[in-house]
């Protein structure tokens, strides 16, 4: 059965950014618009809970010698001189306002002796300005925004909706097709003002910190809509997940002074970055682990099945700290391995993160077409969204400030769109047809691929040859795999044929997303003959400002990829060296 | 070395074709640390495509994989294979059942979001404009947050729901979750609601309800201690005065 629903806004994706898309455009609207949540899980269970470490944002000048221009500064370092200037400085601009609404929503920071909010410090940031509360700030602006949400009679949520398509008329946004997990019926929301907030796709690796459900549908829509996607070489590794799991285990351990130990015992990172040591930005730590490792460094222990890796100590923190500032990480190593931080040290290593490249979009977050015009209608917000604030490598706790500031800016433009024109057309009914007849094929094809084996294969060639350090040959290894898997997915088999909560077929439409955005990344890297931020060559072992001081943007063209390249916007801060 | 061990593992699930419970056994080799989750997400990718249940952070924040593991209701990413096969030879998983069932180990959530819902939990404001487009800070004391933090760490994963016996019993009842909501908002200082937070819940679909068995704060898996915040509801709704009311309880909860 197919279900039509009319909204005059709707935000795919139920992560900080969509929710707080959702608020502003509830709050721009006035009650006048009917606005839709559409998320694959319950709306507040999306991934954004799983951020730790707080939210980056300028609260205290005076106290902190903090300002402005500085966050934009170790922001466009950070990035490796990839971040589009002129987005950072809207980023820097608007996080303080942004910290103190999730005040207003509810959010238990953590505070200082006088009542305002306490920031700590945070990877590649100069000073402490990382608000936090405990090691669970994402959760708890989760909770505080979905629950801030339910007083808006306007504000619909659709939970466990899995998006299949987006419909485009031209360049004209037309709706989300998506299949209702609890009965496999289909529904067709209709508008013509989308936000597209579905998040990263860090799950194309197998050992990564993120959430199951991160695997970038909503980029994979777009990408599959003839839409550009922008830097998809740039795959942030952070530098310490818990083994065997790889859950996260935050950055703020190292802002409170945690240490990475190598295999004798050696504050390793003095060899990497002498000033900022631990608290070097993620891409410089995660390097550095792997070079202890080359060099015979890493550590291995029998109790956790010899996986190489480093050790980060907390055990000077404290106990009174460690459970004022970092008790769900206390609590997981426990549950996880049974190991106490504030007596043991930590086994980590590098662990696939965030994902810097998304939808093409400009610096108010609208979509843009291969020709760089601005789609109408239509939105990316927070990790789906590359408006460039994080460029190459992204740092520790600008991504909470970014999913809610992008949140907001197109929550505001869709809504005040909508106000202005209110009438949506229908697009043609055959369309919806086709896309519900997809979903149709894949339920009931026989074919002989097991879409889990799929994603094992590329999980191995993703970690195995696209991962902190990359070479031509690897990466072209990994290429013609995922061309392979790309032809056996065409085969896939939907064991499961029952039409309530069927969690195979929205596994296999997930894994079909995956290997497209495989490819993108593995495209990107291969042309890129530099090394900058995240994206490290073998081959290249230095950044090249000369010929690669530029975004790559890929769509698709028939069964390949096209790509090309557009320019840094550099407005105050010329690139130069970069050193800790 | 990799230390594996072969597990049994029984998924008692909810068939939706024949309206009925069904357990299946799988064997499978299983490595330490591996949490029931990890199991079942083995099974699923080796075994058997068509088993069902719900999960996401694995790290036990989304509240996504609340499922009866052994009888006691629990997280299924922070249950320990190895240590649940200390003292028993196979794991038995099941789906809640103070939760309606829509397939195998996935419950149908919808009625406890109405019951969160129903307390309002959201912080009053006066200042409405100020709420919304903030500019300055409300101040709160790490004492005063102190007051509510506890209960604001609850992730709505369903447990407390399956381990009460009142919900199990009456469906009016509002249940241990939203309750201890009501209360998280009550006592946050933030919060201009004031008493009529405890108008709302002074009924016996509300904090009277309540027959403390206590059960909901055991299962808690992050130690939200709903028994905690309803009898301190009770304790608030007698101190200032409300108790006498409790005879038209209907009366007492708005519609929404």
């Amino acid at each position: 059965m197919m279900e039509v629903l009319k909204y005059d806004v709707v935000v795919l994706g139920s992560g900080l950014a969509g929710m707080r898309a959702a608020l502003e455009a509830a709050r721009a609207s006035k009650g006048r618009l009917r606005i839709a949540v559409i998320s694959k899980l319950h709306a507040m269970r999306s991934h954004s809970v799983a951020a730790e470490g707080g939210i980056s944002g300028v609260l205290y000048p005076k106290k902190n010698k903090d300002n402005e221009r500085l966050h934009a500064f170790d922001t466009i370092k950070g990035s490796d001189y990839l971040a589009d200037q002129d987005a950072v400085q809207l980023l820097v601009k608007n996080a303080p306002n942004e910290i103190k609404l999730f005040d207003h929503l509810g959010v238990p920071w953590n505070r200082l002796d006088d009542a305002r909010i306490g920031q700590r410090p945070f990877g590649g940031m100069s000073v402490p300005r990382t608000a936090f509360a405990a090691d669970k700030t994402g959760f708890f602006m989760m909770s505080a925004l979905y629950d801030t949400l339910l007083e808006f009679s306007n504000v619909d949520f659709f939970h466990e909706h899995l998006a299949t398509a987006m419909i485009m008329n031209k360049n004209d946004f037309k709706g989300i097709f998506t299949m209702d997990m609890a009965t496999r019926d289909t529904v067709f929301f209709s508008s013509g003002n989308g936000i597209i907030a579905t998040g990263g796709f860090a799950r194309i690796y197998q050992f990564t910190t993120t959430s199951y459900s991160s695997t970038g549908d909503g980029i994979a829509l777009a990408y599959n809509a003839g839409l550009p996607l922008k830097d998809m070489e740039f795959v942030q590794f952070h530098p310490t997940a818990l083994i065997p799991s790889g859950i996260l285990i935050t950055e703020a351990a190292r802002g409170e002074g945690a240490y990475l130990l190598n295999a004798k015992g050696e504050r390793f990172m003095k060899k990497y970055a002498a000033s900022k040591m631990e608290l070097a930005p993620r891409d410089i730590v995660s390097r550095a682990i792997y070079s202890e490792f080359a060099a015979g460094m890493g550590v291995t222990d029998s109790r956790f099945g010899d996986i190489e890796h480093v050790q980060l100590d907390l055990r000077h923190i404290g106990d009174r700290d460690i459970d004022e500032k970092l008790p769900m990480i206390k609590e997981i190593s426990i549950k996880q391995l049974g190991i106490d931080p504030s007596k043991e040290p930590l086994p980590v290593r590098p662990a696939a993160h965030f994902t810097m490249g998304g939808i093409h979009v400009g610096i108010d977050g609208n979509v843009l077409s291969v020709s760089g015009k601005k789609v109408s209608g239509l939105w990316a917000a927070g990790e789906c969204g590359c408006v460039s604030v994080h460029g190459a490598n992204r740092l520790g706790s600008n991504s909470l400030s970014q999913c809610v500031i992008w949140g907001k800016i197109t929550g505001e433009k869709a809504a005040k769109r909508a106000l202005a024109r209110s009438k949506t057309t229908l697009p043609l009914v055959g369309r919806l047809y086709d896309e519900e007849g997809k979903i149709n094929i894949l339920l009931t094809k026989n074919g002989s691929e097991s879409p889990y084996e799929i994603r094992r294969e590329l999980w191995a060639a993703m970690e195995r040859d696209v991962n902190v350090y990359r070479n031509n040959a690897g990466l072209r290894r990994a290429l013609k795999t995922v061309h392979e898997l790309k032809e056996r997915f065409k085969d896939v088999s939907v064991e499961d044929k029952s039409k309530v909560y069927n969690t195979n077929l929205r596994d296999t439409v997930e894994i079909g997303n995956m290997i497209g955005l495989a490819e993108t990344v593995i495209t990107g890297a291969i042309n890129r003959k530099e090394s900058r931020g995240a994206h490290a060559m073998h081959e290249y072992p230095s950044r090249d400002d000369k010929n690669f001081l530029k975004h790559s943007i890929m769509y698709k063209k028939k069964e390949g990829i096209t790509l090309e390249y557009v320019k840094v916007k550099i407005t105050n801060w010329k690139p130069e060296a970069r050193h800790y | 070395m990799d230390e594996s061990k072969h597990v049994k593992i029984v998924i008692r699930g909810f068939d939706t074709k024949i309206r009925q419970f069904r357990s299946r056994l799988y064997e499978i080799k299983e490595r330490k640390f591996a949490s029931v989750l990890d199991a079942l997400i083995h099974i699923k990718e080796k075994r058997d495509a068509t088993v069902s249940f719900r999960y996401s952070c694995r790290m036990g924040i989304c509240g996504s994989c609340a499922m009866v593991i052994n009888g006691k209701p629990r997280l299924a990413c922070e249950t320990n294979v190895f240590k649940e096969l200390e003292s028993r030879d196979s794991i038995v998983v099941a789906p809640m059942e103070g939760h309606p069932i829509l397939k195998d180990l996935v419950n149908d959530f919808d009625d406890f979001f109405e019951d969160h819902k129903s307390v309002k939990p959201w912080l009053f404001r006066k200042d409405k404009k100020e709420k919304f487009a903030a500019k300055k800070e409300y101040k709160q004391s790490e004492k005063e947050r102190d007051g509510f933090l506890t209960f604001s760490e609850c992730i709505k994963c369903g447990l407390c729901y399956d381990a009460c016996p009142v919900v199990n019993t009456n469906r009016d009842f509002i249940g241990p979750q939203a309750l201890s909501q009501a209360y998280r908002y009550y006592k946050d200082s933030r919060d201009q609601a004031g008493q009529s937070r405890l108008i709302e819940v002074d009924s016996l679909k509300g904090a009277w309800g309540c027959e403390f068995s206590g059960s909901c704060s055991k299962v808690c898996p992050k130690g939200v201690d709903p028994a905690l915040a309803i009898q301190s509801l009770k304790f608030e709704i007698i101190k200032n005065g409300f108790l006498g009311k409790l005879n038209k309880p209907e009366q007492r909860i708005k519609k929404k």
